[in-house]
């Protein structure tokens, strides 16, 4: 793949084409081969086109994409620097708040709330010159794995449209899967950013937890959730991750840790990188052929004088249990304000009573009502103690097999997703089923660690693979440069 | 419905209970002790809420003060306020309790209008702080009650639920107050009579004013108070079922509704009833206690560690910064008053009774007036005058410096004791300085002998009948010419030097 | 595990859902299957294990620094300045039942019952 657009061809590579990068926008920029509103508006006119068998958008926000266009080509025209993501068209997961557009988390419950301001994340990408294309579709309140848990219809997978993007970030890596915008943001909470990664063949990554402040990303699981990027390189995944990362005094969970230039240490050498692979991800329920792929990904790297390392993480198997009880736990107090009081729906009743359970049983989707039922069950009087802080106690010892694991090794190896991506309404009917499919994602998610899934060949020919690359918190950039060099060496593509 | 059903029975159980509550036989209620526990609410002194930059001032127009945070909306993050964190530190510390070294928001879920985030954010399992007492008066014994915990926690929004067109409909909210910081603080079941909670709260409300921590309006909800009570036979050592009332926001209806929530125990007890465990609020229009309608579930909480926030840890260097700014606390100060000044306990007490007031005293003592005459002055004059005018210490037009000044004049006999309160009077109505009144309204003593002798010269001159009475041996008529001098002199001679002028010149012939 | 009806009826009732009756089946079945499953964490001996609320606390991530207990005033502690958000009208205007006036109130039906 190439990492500079061919820019003499016109204003924009031709439709479908992922060739454009934020260095590649940048150099078009500055030598006035391409003005920003004129990019923006192809994206527009790509996704017009691309839209409507994706559904990977549920709303444009065409007034504030101008409007940053205009602000960079004005820039140009004066000559002033460029911010660092100057002109580049960004898709953002509808569970990010955005200032004067549609937020709707992918819920009926939200169906027209606007908010009054930008979350950080979003102000961050604002400030650093990107351009907002508009909301991607998701799971509902991020609850999903495949997708079809939007109120607004699923997204179709880009590679294969009768099968799912994966979820819950599966509009924003489709969008950047089909080149309806240069970088996404998603969020990830047991898997929602690898997994759709995996599953659309792009990198998506998962920060360390306090690394990207949550301010403005509606809450599905608060000790879980982050922001991250999807972008066609490593490099763009960096470049976007150094500019949404860092303290935020709005969030109090959100960590001092500098944030390094992780685009600048991305071509570092990785000679000697010590793998962790661990054998629990390898076992019974991996698809073979992506297997098969996962083996030869290491294998490259191995060739690049990295060391694979077999190392134990005894508690995978708790994880998943460990995850939906805490996730949802969080999940039914987190979503107990959606009560029609405020904003959202509301659903008149008698009595406030009646309103409330009414506004609720309409605006929230199966799959959300059935987690809060989940996590407020395991948090009632009685419980508390088997479910929530039993699994509590075990989010302990997972994240105990990670800190013991990085004392061997740097990084560790794993399949991003035990399955490639499946077709709509395969695994609707049994949701125990569909937990299960997180197994590999959601043990990093629990750990606080940070994590990305790069795209590692395709099986049947067009179902992309992913390999997730973990590190220990705040290490991005070891992460980054593992994953630069397995690009750099045709792992996409192997 | 469910609802009115059960309101209506609870209309017939109340006014049985009344009923019965009064016509109990003091010599019943005494075989039984009470036992209470209080939990009182303190909203903080901050400019800003707890979790949030909006003000947190009483009094502004509904729901100015009001941001993504306080009101709820998707995304919105809290952050706590350290000048929050501060003032309940220093609370915990003046109330001698130990303040964690790790404590921990929790949430608290329920579904109600005026919680706009579907829970409070409060603490449970591991409170700020723990273990303190507080020493309360009462019978002129002194008592200490133990403080179980003391915690910190958002407040609710309002609910305005009369004077709109649409209110037999509607309930309109006003978040302003949602989000402002409050501190719980639980006692231990240490209060054994109504009057002891009086004293508690009393005592209480002194030690958060003296602190700053809280201004303590009652009427703005800054001091709010609930109360466990439970009764049991006097020598019984377990406590009985115990029931909590709310609503008890001022100190007539605390001791009121604990007066009335005791006997009504007992007339339950003696009528071979049980209590049942439960909420009841004060209803002051009754005067009674009711049993509130909640449903049972309404009591699972939920309670789970607040994930948006990071576990508070009391940093050595909070700590210092809070004991430095820790002001002489009121029983200290009652002591050094006593061993200091050489004044009587009651008059510390009285002096002490606000820290506006116990400085005020200082201040005087160190303008150079004696302690105790600074003390009769300040809880004769002062108090008695302010009290009628219903002015606080601080709005006095008389400052300590004055007051000194005042004293001095008369300690020096430059004015009488009579006039030395006239000029106080005055000077509270206008707050000229003493000198000026005295020399305005002519209160200066006479000293000078010369002027004296000249004047009793003449009133000897003027009566000589009853000058000769005198030197007939006739005692009595001295005090008369003493009189008419004073008179010739509008009274601001001074009597002694008259005395001893007048019998001289007698003598004299 | 064994999930009664009255089960999901009260935790229906605390989370404030109104589920008809073919969703409180299917959510009775869903929560017993998943709450089996989850009983597996009980093969697991956690009596000497701390739970974990907050990667962030201390000591949990390690890599906060900021957050050792005697680091100073970096407790992520917010300073006691007022700051006018002034969104209040725009959050009432799109409110269900907002009254958009000076002042400004969200309404809900008549509370009678606490």
């Amino acid at each position: 793949m190439s990492a500079s657009p061919n820019a003499s061809a016109g204003a924009a590579p031709p439709a479908g084409s992922t060739a454009w990068t934020v260095a590649g926008i940048r150099r078009a920029l500055e030598s006035r081969k391409v003005s920003a509103r004129e990019l923006t508006k192809d994206y527009y006119a790509r996704i017009e086109r691309e839209n409507p068998r994706l559904n990977a958008f549920l709303a444009l926000s065409p007034d504030r994409a101008y409007s940053q266009a205009d602000a960079i080509d004005a820039k140009i025209a004066r000559g002033e620097p460029l911010p660092p993501l100057a002109g580049v068209p960004a898709a953002l997961k509808d569970v990010l708040d955005t200032r004067g557009t549609e937020t709707t988390a992918g819920s009926r419950i939200l169906k027209g709330y606007v908010p009054p301001y930008d979350a950080t994340a979003i102000e961050r990408l604002d400030r650093a010159g990107a351009i907002f294309l508009g909301k991607t579709n998701c799971d509902e309140f991020a609850m999903g794995s495949s997708n079809e848990n939007s109120a607004f219809g699923p997204v179709h997978n880009p590679v294969a449209l009768d099968r799912v993007p994966g979820g819950s970030s599966g509009g924003s890596a489709a969008a950047v899967a089909a080149g309806l915008a240069v970088v996404a943001l998603g969020t990830d909470t047991g898997g929602s950013i690898r997994q759709p990664g995996a599953l659309c063949g792009v990198p998506g990554m998962m920060p360390t937890y306090g690394r990207v402040s949550r301010y403005g990303l509606i809450a599905f699981a608060s000790s879980l959730d982050r922001i991250g990027p999807f972008a066609s390189t490593v490099e763009d995944v960096a470049r976007v991750l150094e500019v949404i990362a860092g303290r935020d005094p709005l969030d109090a969970t959100s960590a001092d840790h500098p944030v390094p230039s992780y685009s600048a240490g991305l071509d570092a050498p990785v000679k000697g990188l010590r793998l962790g692979i661990p054998a629990e991800y390898f076992a019974e329920g991996l698809d073979p052929a992506i297997r098969q792929k996962i083996e030869a990904g290491i294998g490259l790297l191995k060739q690049l004088g990295c060391v694979p390392t077999p190392i134990a993480m005894p508690h995978t198997a708790y994880a998943i249990p460990t995850y939906y009880l805490i996730a949802t736990a969080e999940a039914s107090s987190n979503l107990a304000r959606f009560d029609g009081v405020r904003y959202g729906l509301r659903v008149p009743g008698a009595t406030l009573g009646e309103m409330y359970r009414k506004t609720r049983g309409a605006g929230f989707g199966p799959e959300v009502k059935r987690r809060i039922m989940l996590g407020t069950y395991a948090l009632s009087a009685g419980y508390y103690d088997a479910f929530y802080l039993k699994a509590q106690k075990v989010r302990t010892l997972i994240k105990g097999d990670f800190d013991r694991a990085f004392q061997q090794v740097d990084l560790i190896l794993t399949p991003t997703s035990p399955v490639t991506a499946f077709r709509l309404g395969e695994r609707t009917e049994d949701p125990l089923a569909m937990y299960l499919a997180d197994i590999y994602t959601v043990t990093g998610s629990l750990a606080g660690v940070t994590g990305i899934s790069l795209p590692c060949g395709k099986v049947c020919g067009t179902l992309p693979v992913g390999l997730q690359v973990i590190g220990p918190h705040f290490e991005e950039g070891r992460v980054l440069r593992l994953a630069r060099a397995f690009e750099a060496a045709g792992g996409f593509e192997l | 419905m469910a609802v009115e059903a059960g309101c209506y029975n609870f209309g017939l159980a109340m006014a049985r209970a009344t009923q019965e509550a009064s016509s109990i036989p003091p010599e019943v209620l005494a075989r039984y002790e009470p036992v209470i526990g209080l939990e009182t609410h303190v909203q903080l002194k901050t400019a800003t809420k707890i979790f949030c930059a909006c003000s947190a001032r009483f009094g502004d127009p509904p729901n100015r003060n009001t941001c993504p945070v306080c009101l709820g909306l998707p995304g919105a993050l809290p952050v706590l306020n350290r000048r929050a964190l501060e003032l309940a530190v220093k609370a915990a510390l003046a109330l001698h309790c130990t303040v964690e070294e790790r404590s921990r928001f929790a949430r608290k879920n329920y579904f109600y209008p005026d919680l706009p985030k579907g829970y409070q954010i409060s603490m449970y399992e591991l409170p700020l702080a723990t273990r303190g007492w507080l020493e309360i008066e009462h019978d002129g014994k002194t008592k200490r009650i133990g403080i179980t915990r003391l915690h910190l926690e958002d407040d609710a929004a309002k609910g305005m639920h009369e004077g709109f067109p649409d209110s037999d409909r509607n309930t309109y909210i006003d978040f302003n107050r949602g989000g402002v910081p409050l501190i719980e603080i639980v006692s231990e079941p240490d209060i054994r009579s109504p009057e002891e909670a009086h004293a508690y709260l009393t005592a209480l409300k002194q030690i958060l004013l003296y602190t700053e921590v809280s201004d303590c309006n009652m009427e703005e909800g800054s001091l709010r108070c609930d109360a466990n009570v439970s009764v049991r036979r006097h020598g019984e050592q377990n406590f009985g079922t115990k029931t909590e009332v709310k609503n008890l926001n001022s100190f007539r209806y605390l001791v009121h509704a604990l007066e009335y929530e005791i006997e009504r125990q007992v007339q339950t007890l003696e009528s071979g009833g049980t209590i049942a465990q439960e909420t009841r609020l004060w209803n002051v229009a009754a005067g009674r206690t009711e049993p509130m309608r909640s449903k049972e579930y309404a009591h699972d909480y939920r309670y789970f560690p607040e994930p948006d926030l990071l576990p508070v840890h009391a940093t050595k260097a909070m700590l210092a910064r809070v004991r430095a700014e820790m002001p002489e606390l009121p029983a200290a100060r009652r002591a050094r008053f006593v061993r200091d000044y050489g004044i009587t306990p009651y008059d510390a007490g009285v002096l002490t009774a606000t820290r506006e007031l116990a400085d005020y005293f200082e201040q005087t003592v160190r303008a150079g007036a004696a302690a105790k005459t600074a003390s009769n002055w300040i809880q004769t004059e002062l108090l008695r005058r302010l009290n009628a005018s219903g002015e606080e210490i601080a709005a006095s037009r008389i400052r300590p410096e004055a007051l000194a000044e005042l004293i001095a004049l008369v300690e020096r006999g430059e004015v009488t004791a009579a006039s030395g309160k006239a000029i106080f009077a005055k000077m509270f109505e206008t707050g000229k300085p003493a000198g000026r009144i005295a020399a305005e309204d002519g209160h200066r003593q006479i000293q000078d002998a010369g002027e004296i002798e000249r004047a009793c010269r003449e009133v000897i001159k003027k009566n000589p009948d009853q000058t000769a009475k005198y030197r007939a041996g006739n005692e009595g008529v001295f005090k008369f010419l003493v009189g008419q001098v004073m008179r010739a002199t509008r009274g601001q001679a001074n009597p002694q030097v008259v005395n001893e002028a007048l019998r001289r010149l007698l003598a004299a012939k | 595990m064994k999930i009664t009806r009255e089960d999901v009826l009260r935790v229906a009732e605390l989370a404030n859902l109104e589920l008809t009756e073919s969703e409180l089946s299917t959510y009775g079945a869903q929560l017993a299957s998943i709450l089996s499953y989850c009983e597996k964490l009980n093969e697991l001996d956690t009596k000497n294990v701390e739970p974990l609320a907050q990667i962030l606390e201390s000591g949990a991530a390690g890599a906060d620094k900021d957050q050792a207990p005697d680091g100073g005033e970096r407790q992520h502690l917010r300073n006691d300045a007022p700051r006018d958000a002034g969104i209040i009208r725009e959050v009432v205007r799109r409110a269900p039942d907002g009254l958009d006036a000076e002042p400004a109130y969200f309404r809900v039906p008549k509370v009678i019952d606490r």
